[in-house]
């Protein structure tokens, strides 16, 4: 079987956008995710895909400011993927923002890449903002940024970072949380992706960490919990985010449901996929049913 | 002796003004507090530069990350606890975000070795310089007293890159002065002597200068008192040297035998030029309550281990190890 991998050089630009673009930016990104992993032959397949809606409309609806062609501009919004290892869906995020070509993805976790399984700051690929794969830090360090944003920059600018559910077993990311409240991180928000997945199986066996909701509105947080794949619910979440940081002292938490493995069938909702890649034959199968749904969307709009 | 103690001054007061010097310097210097801040001193910026200081709490992890980001973000962070706690409970944020970011994060290990004295074992961290000194990017720095505590903390402001300086809680003599060279990674040499060296750390110095002084009186010997206050990156000029020069070295610590500075000495030592060698430290155990000076009785942490030390090296240089050595000629 021949299979040849190829990464268009599409890129996509941050602004105001329909559900239906996003839809079509999420299936680009899962595609990316799909093929860089199958190249790689190792990584994190299923929170990858997972959050691959929230990325779509975070980095492409106008929430996040950011200049690719200056990305190191003091007066940035910050993005921190505390939970590293799905390293591959912010590196087909950077590479459709225009941060990178988009063909680097095919060098993921191979010897020499900027890509390297969780972000390397080393690595000096554009975009990333810090290391990070020991869960519990990124959320810490992203509070350092919005503590420096808010009393001693002075910016409008924002910190937005995103941990697992499993991550919050960690409990450092609970100094986090009172520290977030303590100096009102208004500019603040945490995204918790929850999948309900780990490693050893469901987070309420491997070990109970919920109620979510209270535990964050307990620690100071404005919280709000969507249905991760909603791209509606999305929006408004990071819409009330922006209000709230006007009108509140309190930093934002959205907790987003979300499956892992989503938009491919036979990963969907399945933890068995949290760090494994798909082999050939399921990366032929998944790429297919990327790509009827990309049909199905193209057929729907065109009846509109 | 060339060397006077203008009397005794903890080393942790030179961590604090040196933090007040460097926030008046340089308006990117901030400093996060562990709730002990009046135990290490980093209440001197508080009460100064209160836009400066963010309250952490008890939350070393917390604070080490915190300050990751604070770099990330263009500031100089300090962030200082017991060394026992600002080089073990955050382990991982030390590894992680601070070394393998490369972040300009300055860690302050206060109240380190037994000199805690009574808060006893759990307090006195005798273990953090075998960790840091193998963090690639990290620099480690063990000022001898209260001046150079002082210059350190300056001087770790002024450079870029995560740095540690690990200072004591206890009044330790204090003989070096605000005048005398302080340069991150350049050993001191404090005396001059072709006999033996001797390369101490910390409070351990001054017991050096005060071994060599017993030496040259009681046996006629001179001895090469070396202050390697800094570990990493480490002297290894001034190692190499002392090897040839001397053919016996001597390495004094608060800390643990097993790899402390005396190892990292060893390390230049072997590959370069061995010669016999003696590790003063603590000998594989954790500490004890009691009075500072009497702990380092207790421990051998003194100028007579150093004097016996520093006769056992030569004797082994003189009797067996020339005898290899001129079998085995390591010059060729």
């Amino acid at each position: 079987m021949s299979f040849n991998i190829s990464f268009p050089d599409t890129t996509f630009e941050n602004k105001q956008r329909s559900i239906e673009e996003f839809f079509e930016i999420s299936l680009e990104l899962r595609r990316d995710i799909i093929k860089s992993l199958f190249l790689a032959k190792s990584g994190h397949s299923g929170g990858s895909l997972g959050t691959a809606d929230i990325f779509a409309v975070l980095f492409f609806g106008g929430f996040l400011n950011y200049d690719p062609k200056n990305w190191k501009n003091p007066n940035r919004d910050r993005f921190i993927l505390s939970v590293g290892h799905i390293a591959p869906i912010l590196y087909a995020t950077l590479a459709r923002a225009g941060f990178f070509h988009p063909s680097e993805l095919a060098t993921l976790r191979k010897l020499g890449s900027r890509l390297q399984g969780h972000p390397g700051l080393d690595a000096n690929l554009p975009g990333i903002e810090t290391s990070s794969g020991s869960l519990g830090q990124g959320v810490s360090i992203a509070v350092g940024m919005a503590l420096s944003q808010k009393y001693l920059d002075k910016t409008d600018n924002f910190t937005f970072t995103m941990t697992g559910d499993g991550e919050l077993e960690e409990g450092s990311v609970w100094e986090a949380a009172m520290a977030a409240s303590n100096y009102k991180l208004s500019n603040f928000c945490w995204i918790v992706d929850n999948n309900d997945c780990q490693i050893d199986g469901r987070v309420t066996d491997v070990m109970n960490i919920y109620p979510l909701q209270e535990k964050f509105e307990a620690f100071g947080f404005d919280v709000v919990t969507i249905d991760g794949h909603n791209y509606s619910e999305i929006i408004s979440a990071f819409t009330k985010f922006k209000n709230n940081s006007k009108n509140s002292e309190k930093p934002t938490c959205i907790i987003a449901k979300t499956y892992m493995g989503r938009g491919i069938s036979f990963m969907e909702d399945k933890y068995s996929w949290h760090g494994v890649p798909p082999n050939e034959e399921q990366a032929i199968k998944a790429l297919e049913e990327l790509d009827k749904l990309d049909a199905e969307l193209k057929k729907s709009n065109k009846l509109n | 002796m060339k060397y006077k103690s203008y009397g005794k001054i903890p080393t942790r007061k030179g961590f604090g003004e040196g933090l007040v010097e460097l926030g008046e310097q340089n308006p990117n210097i901030v400093v996060l507090g562990g709730d002990i801040t009046s135990s290490v001193l980093t209440s001197f910026f508080r009460d100064k530069f209160p836009d400066r200081f963010f309250s952490i709490g008890i939350a070393e992890q917390n604070a080490t990350t915190i300050a990751v980001g604070l770099a990330l973000s263009g500031k100089i962070p300090f962030f200082s606890s017991y060394s026992a706690f600002s080089a073990f409970r955050n382990a991982d944020q030390l590894r992680i975000s601070v070394a393998y970011n490369n972040a300009n994060v300055k860690i302050g290990g206060g109240h380190s070795g037994v000199t805690v004295g009574p808060d006893g074992a759990t307090h006195q961290s005798l273990e953090e310089v075998a960790f840091l000194r193998t963090l690639p990017n990290m620099t480690l720095i063990v000022p001898a007293d209260y001046n150079e505590t002082k210059k350190a903390t300056i001087a770790s402001g002024n450079m870029f890159g995560p740095t540690f300086i690990r200072f004591g809680r206890s009044a330790g003599e204090s003989f070096t002065t605000p005048e005398s060279e302080f340069i991150i990674g350049k050993a001191n040499q404090l005396t001059d002597g072709n006999d033996v060296a001797i390369f101490a750390c910390g409070t351990l110095v001054w017991e050096a200068l005060l071994a060599a002084e017993e030496l040259e009186k009681q046996k006629g010997i001179k001895a090469r008192v070396i202050n390697l206050h800094t570990i990493k990156p480490i002297d290894y000029e001034a190692i190499v040297n002392a090897a040839k020069e001397c053919g016996a070295i001597v390495t004094a610590e608060e800390h643990q035998i097993h790899g402390g500075m005396g190892s990292a000495v060893a390390e230049v030592v072997v590959k370069n030029y061995p010669v016999p060698m003696e590790f003063i430290g603590i000998q594989d155990r954790f500490g004890l309550s009691g009075e500072p000076e009497e702990l380092m009785q207790y421990f051998n942490l003194n100028h007579q281990t150093i004097f016996a030390s520093a006769l056992r090296a030569i004797e082994r240089r003189d009797k067996g190890f020339d005898k290899i050595r001129k079998v085995i000629d390591f010059n060729k």
